[in-house]
């Protein structure tokens, strides 16, 4: 057993969230990344750049899913008869009847959470981008941001369009609107995004922000 | 010890050590410490309940994995016939149509990794309380690829989404959920939760415990 009395102070560890191991905080050369030693997984990056990248590419996808979900998303044509489809329409087809638990579903998969994620993410790192300090409740929009990640599906659904449009295409001809696009460039920036968060260095940049 | 004068050389957790470390944002506290003074979440040297947690979403996930597979998940009606598609059904018929990447992203997604999924997850609940055969980076891999992955699942349910939405064409054709539609969701719903419930901590300690 280590003798706590030996350890740095508390502040400058850092305990890996797989497998508990400590590691000793470190200022990182920029744009270096830093692993835990036992599991390999990634700790700390150091781009100073990412918080101001992260606000940016969030912003332009609050404006892109504003599109996505307004313009027409795709729209079936089968011998003379149409059907245009928005994200909101396709919604609210299923509120009729048994289908409302989907609906829901649905709607807090591909919309609701999505944005909710990018709002509280700019909300929460928004003030640091010109030196700032954060809002009171920064760290809980952030957590939050966190916490919602694996329930954000757009990209997911952007694969089952692919699939759905594939399945009528023998049916109908099917054209993509303007929304279809907007969606697609939303799912880049989103993935895009989440490959340059990395949360204990936004952590830590929030602790800074509050001390400065 | 040599170089840097604290107990950090050898690979100490913050268990050994007396404190207790917030999964979500790193920072490191004394032991006792029932908040986070980082970012207010509850902290937990090693969730105990989290095995029952585990078994109990993932017994859910695999109950509504049944009915999701027996009943249809998409109810086409057109001029001249009423059919109705289960998901493996549904996978046929692509292959039929000569779509086999397309069938093939769809049988992988809806059946490989449910199912893959339920082994998984179990295995590792498993392992936490025995020896195992596969090396803890192995398990720790297998971990990061079940919490990874499972969202995926959800491709089927908007593919029916999409197309109950698309097609509604009066007495033409239309297409409407079954309901495998929604317990196919929910399945997948409760197997994230069982892996996220999951503390992977555990796997690591399970190893030290057996050296």
């Amino acid at each position: 057993m280590t003798d706590t009395a030996a350890l740095p102070p508390l502040d400058d560890l850092i305990a890996c969230p797989h497998c508990d191991t400590l590691h000793l905080e470190q200022d990182l050369p920029e744009g270096s990344k830093a692993y835990c030693r036992r599991c390999g997984i990634l700790l700390l990056t150091s781009e100073p750049q990412a918080i101001v990248r992260l606000v940016s590419l969030a912003s332009a996808a609050v404006v892109l899913m504003v599109a996505a979900i307004s313009f027409p998303f795709l729209d079936l044509d089968v011998s003379g008869q149409h059907n245009a489809t928005s994200v909101i329409h396709a919604i609210t087809v299923f509120s009729s009847g048994k289908g409302i638990p989907l609906a829901i579903a649905v709607a807090l998969f591909i919309v609701v959470l999505p944005l909710v994620r990018l709002l509280a993410l700019i909300f929460a790192i928004g003030p640091l981008v010109n030196g700032s300090k954060p809002h009171h409740s920064a760290r809980v929009a952030f957590a939050l941001t966190e916490q919602l990640r694996p329930w954000a599906m757009a990209e997911i659904f952007m694969v089952g369009v692919t699939v759905a449009l594939v399945k009528i295409a023998g049916m109908a001809t099917v054209t993509v609107g303007p929304a279809f696009w907007a969606f697609v460039a939303l799912v880049i920036i989103t993935v895009f995004n989440d490959q340059i968060m990395n949360r204990y260095s936004i952590w830590k940049a929030l602790d800074t922000g509050y001390n400065a | 010890m040599e170089s840097t004068g604290h107990g950090l050389q050898r690979l100490t957790t913050a268990r050994e050590a007396g404190l207790i470390a917030c999964t979500r944002c790193g920072q490191v506290h004394a032991g006792g410490a029932v908040r986070c003074k980082r970012c207010h979440g509850p902290l937990e040297s090693r969730d105990t309940q989290s095995m029952q947690k585990v078994w109990a979403w993932l017994i859910a996930g695999i109950i509504a994995f049944i009915p999701a597979n027996i009943y249809p998940m998409l109810i086409t009606n057109t001029l001249v016939e009423h059919s109705e598609a289960t998901i493996l059904g549904g996978v046929v018929q692509l292959v039929g149509h000569h779509s086999y990447g397309i069938a093939a992203i769809v049988f992988v997604a809806s059946i490989m990794i449910p199912i893959g999924k339920f082994f998984a997850i179990a295995y590792l609940a498993i392992s936490v309380h025995r020896q195992q055969i596969l090396k803890m980076h192995q398990r720790h891999k297998l971990y990061d690829v079940v919490e990874f992955i499972g969202r995926w699942s959800m491709i089927d349910v908007f593919v029916v989404a999409i197309l109950s939405a698309l097609v509604q064409l009066g007495g033409v054709a239309t297409i409407n959920p079954g309901v495998a539609a929604l317990s196919f969701a929910l399945s997948v719903v409760f197997t994230m939760l069982s892996a996220l419930a999951f503390d992977p901590r555990l796997i690591w300690d399970a190893d030290r415990t057996a050296e």
